[in-house]
């Protein structure tokens, strides 16, 4: 077990740069590392991806392996399980650290289960515990009403962590690093699923992960047409608009509007949740909202325990008179 | 097409937040009283998966359970959906489980039942939140996998399957045998016709003890575990909200714009 040392960072690339996720795992695999004394390292997989080995050293990696082969221009398991399985059994990382996106989901399971160690997934917290020295894993559980600590024995100790959890460091040029190009030695014969076409879903205008403000809808809107004057709202403070999880599966708003534990992840500055109960699984997704406020007519509804401010009534009376106050309050 | 969907009794999601409590000295969820267990709500996703494919294209449909005090009319809903057999690995030996050792169970209950072309999962359960039993499955059986699908659909050896992604999804094929995980965005689960009920009374469920599957009291359910729980808690809630008033609910939308606008929200 004491050959395996340092934290390894699976580093996701995204439209031909790393992934935000990314720079977040390697701030928070910075600090495991020095909390360690060990090597921060980075795995970049992909195709024509070489040139970004010089941002993971920015960004605080002591090292990056960079796996470059055209088998791996989109994600599959088979491929990238296989490259992965490859590097760790080479490198012999303490921790290797993945994303909690679409890929890192399908990704960790899989390449935990084939190096015979373990994984914890969407984990919010990490921490070296001072004895042991061991990762302390944290992660909500049942749908966030609670959170679980695990460790593990066995090596490498794998985490997936959710996006906007962790920080990153301010990228830094002038920081040193070691690159190490790693052949994939992929056979195309052991590839089983193949990827025939991407559709984008993603709807005009900022994207939730990245609006300063975000309006969002619960069950209680009611219907499609309520939406629009979340929209509108949402327009006003120049925001985004998301749903909790019964908008989206009654088909009222699209399914990439969702927010919560299996949807997007928002950390605005200001959430304003309306008609919406604040379920546990719906704030899983909003952890790092900085304000949230509240319209709701139940005054017991959970989202209550979560707001800073909040108004009980119908939102079809508040959010006009709101909406309206808010323009004006703009436009002086 | 043989189909086999695994399928997680747990404590009912839906529950009132309020009503759900943990025994910090035990790292134990208390089950909230009066509210009756269900199957994992992805679980009934993956079931509906199967039952279109059946639908659409024929085919037999096993379900698959583990577990103590498998409620018989919990267990047994997939059944009355339309599912065509149930089996249980029911035994003290199952239970306090992680992913690695519960995989590994059902693993080896699948390689008993023998025949599939399709495996379906739930993404995850809705106790633990892990995602990771159906891509260890997966993996212990040699078998491709696609996760959080959205669509499915099946013939001449392959299948197609929408996987849910960020910003949309993905189309991606995979050869048959495979394993996939489904994601509620495929759709709500059918409701149990009156027919489906009285089908599945009939239906006796095969009960599997882990010497049944060849397991080892060692690799089974707590026994099993690779990861430890070191600590179960409910996080604590912040502050308390402030209560904007009004005289009516249209006033009380403009007191907390300037409520906001004095609190530099806007």
């Amino acid at each position: 077990m004491a050959e395996y040392r340092g934290v390894m960072v699976h580093a996701e690339v995204a439209e031909g740069k790393l992934a935000a996720i990314a720079t977040e795992l390697l701030g928070c695999g910075r600090k495991l590392a020095d909390d360690l004394g060990e090597e921060l390292s980075a795995v970049i997989a992909g195709s024509g991806v070489s040139g970004l080995a010089r941002e993971a050293i920015n960004f605080g990696a002591d090292k990056v392996y960079v796996v470059d082969d055209a088998l791996l221009q989109e994600y599959r398991p088979d491929t990238h399980v296989a490259v992965m399985e490859k590097v760790v059994r080479q490198v012999k990382p303490g921790i290797l650290l993945i994303g909690q996106t679409s890929i890192g989901r399908d990704l960790a399971p899989r390449l935990a289960f084939r190096l015979e160690t373990t994984a914890t997934l969407d984990c919010i917290e990490l921490a070296i515990d001072p004895g042991s020295k061991r990762l302390l894993r944290t992660k909500p559980v049942y749908g966030g009403n609670a959170r679980a600590v695990f460790t593990s024995e066995f090596d490498p100790q794998i985490a997936t962590v959710r996006a906007k959890a962790m920080t990153p460091l301010a990228p830094d040029a002038s920081r040193k690093g070691e690159v190490v190009a790693i052949e994939a030695g992929l056979d195309p014969a052991t590839v089983r699923t193949e990827v025939i076409e991407k559709v984008k879903q993603e709807v005009e205008g900022i994207s939730l992960e990245a609006a300063e403000v975000v309006v969002s809808g619960g069950r209680g809107i009611g219907g499609a047409d309520g939406f629009k004057q979340l929209e509108e709202l949402a327009g006003v403070l120049k925001g985004a608009m998301g749903a909790s999880r019964p908008p989206c599966d009654n088909g009222w708003v699209p399914d990439v509007r969702q927010i919560g534990l299996t949807g997007k992840i928002v950390a605005p500055d200001l959430y304003i949740a309306v008609a919406l109960s604040g379920s546990s699984q719906h704030m899983a997704g909003c952890s790092g909202c900085k304000n949230i406020v509240a319209i709701n007519k139940d005054p017991e509804a959970n989202i209550f325990r979560e707001a800073r401010f909040g108004v009980v009534g119908d939102w079809k009376k508040v959010l006009p008179a709101f909406t309206e106050k808010v323009r004006e309050l703009l436009a002086e | 097409m043989n189909m086999i969907v695994c399928v997680k009794q747990v404590i009912d999601p839906e529950a009132p937040p309020s009503s759900f409590k943990v025994d910090e000295a035990s790292n134990k969820v208390l089950p909230p009283a009066g509210v009756p267990p269900v199957i994992s709500p992805f679980d009934e996703n993956a079931v509906e998966a199967a039952l279109r494919i059946k639908d659409a294209r024929g085919g037999k449909i096993t379900v698959l359970s583990m577990g103590v005090n498998l409620l018989r009319e919990v267990v047994k809903k997939p059944l009355s959906m339309g599912a065509d057999e149930l089996v249980l690995l029911e035994d003290e030996a199952f239970v306090g489980g992680d992913s690695w050792s519960n995989a590994r169970a059902l693993a080896m209950a699948i390689r008993k039942i023998g025949q599939y072309d399709l495996i379906f999962c739930g993404r995850q359960a809705a106790d633990w939140d892990d995602g990771q039993v159906g891509s260890g499955i997966a993996e212990i059986l040699g078998l491709p996998s696609v996760t959080l699908a959205r669509k499915i659909d099946a013939a001449d050896g392959k299948a197609r399957v929408e996987r849910v992604t960020a910003d949309g999804y993905e189309v991606i094929e995979v050869s048959l045998p495979a394993l996939i995980t489904v994601s509620n965005e495929l759709g709500e689960a059918r409701y149990p016709t009156i027919k489906g009920i009285m089908a599945a009374k009939k239906i006796e469920p095969l009960v599997w003890k882990p010497a049944d599957i060849g397991l080892e009291p060692a690799e089974s359910g707590a026994a099993g575990r690779r990861v430890n729980l070191e600590k179960l808690y409910q996080p604590a809630h912040e502050g308390e909200c402030d209560i904007i008033e009004g005289e009516s609910p249209e006033e009380g939308g403009v007191n907390l714009a300037l409520k906001l606008r004095e609190a530099k929200l806007l």
